[in-house]
């Protein structure tokens, strides 16, 4: 007998994993029938997973601990057993605003460290304040364009305006001139790049080597309640995220996702992401960055709870919460590798030994102890080389300058 | 009560001043969410914000509640958690409203089941609308396909249409997607239509 399944999702790129799951018949051999429903806006997604117009939602991991903490209207407990990818952000920026940074596009992307202190001068160029589109407060790009930003001693609070935009009206927004770049998830940095109105600043893979990015969240009490249905899922998931990231199916990935019913973007500009050919400046050879997104190597769905803490102290860092051991609890909570444990147990998904781990820490492949099969790690380097210990959020706290 | 409606659709935030206004409350606006409309909503302090609850902008929205400093009482989310029927009613609807602190819920509850209320309705007109528009785009395909029937084949208007809806009938088709059929092909082959 099939069951009946709803998910929310975004028009994005890094929907693949669910639709794919629908399309390709994976979540059908579980027994599920996917209903995947279409949202514009994180806020929509949010409550119709809160409230229970939908089963589970594919969700910015910032916007599922703000949730869990309250922070963001209803407070539900959310639990997050899968990742649905990893990296996939592109932060773009007019060309008038870029013209200040490096001009090799190549050279710029390469090096963040530079390219954020030439982002600092460029502040004190612009005629006014730059106005830069983020999706969500409690967007992993809002939190990585904070960091980026801070690192090259730039306030994000006073420097510069952020302005909260859901990714599919970034585009638009920047043709009317009501902000000067943003940065979201694909395709809509490349759609910008496309009209020449923009051009790659910088990717979130090289500032965050291998950053948390969007999660398969549940409400906590339905996971609990149907373990049954979750563990199908994510079975289904797990096939789904190996055929998406395997690069004789992106064309024809890229030709799904292009459907009205999912992204639709042309499939030509969906590719660039799924490939890692990116094309920083229209007109220009792409860029190859092979680890532009990531959805099954890597033992990537795996939710590690160091991540849900590490997303944490930025919030803290921000003043976005207090901190507390409770709060931590809760944010790591978030974060259920106990379930892909048991969900996955008899697949042949590569299964970490440990559910914490240093973030920032793999310089090089790294081979690390797996309960079954070969599991390596790809470099997860922040780009200002700290690394987080999940175990000493205060000593990694310490280490920013305080708050104004 | 100040009530602020933001909508893109100039029908439905009709339709649902309307029924606000004959329900007695009389200080309503109506704002499309485009440009500096988070600043101008500052400035009106309303007590009630009614949006869908698909628009794209509530990000936008909730992003300012969050760090405006204008406003004097923080604005939230259907502020009476404890009435789910009401919320479900109003989730089910696509509305979503945003209350501001301290206002009684007696107060807010007639407020939200009319905007659920006229909601509904706006989506059943909508679904009528829709429907009319296919019914019409079908007949244009039917027409054409009838054109083409009667040029290709020589056959009276009369017989083109029996042509057609008899070839539905014999692959369990839709009479629509047979014409559509007959205008892909022609198109394919050349044809004029």
């Amino acid at each position: 007998m099939t069951t009946g399944l709803r998910i929310a999702f975004l028009p994005l790129t890094d929907a693949a994993v669910l639709a794919v799951a629908r399309e390709r018949g994976f979540a059908e051999e579980e027994g599920l029938a996917l209903d995947l429903v279409r949202s514009t806006s994180w806020a929509t997604l949010r409550d119709r997973l809160v409230y229970g117009q939908v089963q589970a939602a594919q969700m910015l991991a910032p916007l599922a601990v703000a949730v869990t903490m309250g922070l963001s209207q209803q407070p539900a407990a959310l639990a997050a057993p899968y990742k649905l990818n990893v990296n996939g952000n592109m932060l773009v920026m007019a060309g008038g605003f870029a013209a200040a940074l490096e001009p090799d596009v190549a050279r710029r992307i390469a090096d963040p460290l530079g390219t954020a202190h030439d982002f600092a001068a460029a502040i004190g160029l612009w005629r006014r304040k730059p106005v830069i589109g983020v999706v969500h407060r409690f967007s992993s790009h809002a939190i990585m364009l904070r960091y980026w930003l801070g690192s090259a001693g730039v306030d994000p609070d006073r420097d510069v305006l952020l302005r909260v935009l859901p990714p599919s009206l970034m585009v638009e927004a920047m043709q009317g001139g009501e902000i000067d770049g943003f940065i979201a998830g694909e395709p809509w940095g490349s759609a910008a790049v496309e009209t020449g109105l923009a051009e790659a600043v910088a990717i979130g893979e090289r500032i965050w080597r291998r950053g948390v990015e969007k999660l398969l969240t549940f409400r906590q009490a339905w996971l609990e309640d149907n373990p049954d249905m979750v563990d199908r899922l994510l079975r289904a998931l797990a096939r789904a995220a190996a055929w998406c990231d395997d690069p004789a199916h992106h064309e024809a990935l890229a030709l799904l996702l292009a459907h009205p019913r999912y992204v639709d973007q042309p499939a030509e500009l969906i590719l660039r992401a799924l490939s890692g050919q990116i094309v920083a400046r229209a007109g220009e050879a792409p860029l190859a960055n092979p680890d532009f997104l990531l959805f099954a190597r890597e033992a990537t769905p795996f939710p590690w709870r160091s991540q849900g803490l590490w997303i944490y102290s930025q919030l803290v860092r921000w003043g976005m919460v207090d901190h507390s051991p409770e709060n931590a609890a809760k944010a790591a909570g978030v974060f259920r590798p106990d379930i892909f444990r048991r969900a996955l147990a008899h697949s042949d998904v590569p299964m970490p030994g440990a559910s914490m781990k240093l973030e920032g820490a793999v310089d090089l492949p790294l081979a690390v102890g797996s309960r079954r099969g070969e599991l390596t790690l790809g470099p997860d380097r922040f780009f200002d080389g700290r690394v987080f210990d999940p175990d000493k959020i205060d000593m990694f706290l310490a280490g920013f300058p305080p708050l104004r | 009560m100040r009530i602020v409606i933001i909508d893109d659709s100039g029908l439905r935030a009709t339709v649902l001043e309307e029924g606000l206004r004959e329900a007695g409350y009389d200080d309503i606006h109506i704002m499309p969410p485009r440009g500096a409309f988070v600043a101008r909503l500052e400035r009106m302090a309303p007590d009630v914000v009614l949006m869908d609850l698909g628009s794209p902008s509530r990000d936008t929205l909730e992003e300012m509640l969050t760090v405006s400093r204008a406003l004097a009482r923080p604005i939230a989310m259907f502020v009476d958690q404890s009435d789910e029927a009401m919320i479900g009613a109003a989730i089910d609807a696509g509305v979503s409203a945003y209350v501001v602190d301290g206002l009684r819920k007696e107060r807010v509850k007639p407020v939200l089941e009319l905007a659920v209320r006229r909601f509904n309705a706006f989506a059943k007109i909508q679904a009528e609308l829709d429907e009319a528009r296919t019914a019409l785009s079908d007949r244009k395909i039917i027409d054409r396909a009838k054109s083409i029937l009667m040029n290709q084949r020589g056959l009276s208007e009369q017989d083109a249409y029996a042509l057609l809806r008899s070839g539905a009938m014999n692959q369990g088709k839709k009479i629509v997607d047979v014409a559509q059929a007959i205008i892909t092909a022609s198109d394919l082959l050349g044809g004029i239509a």
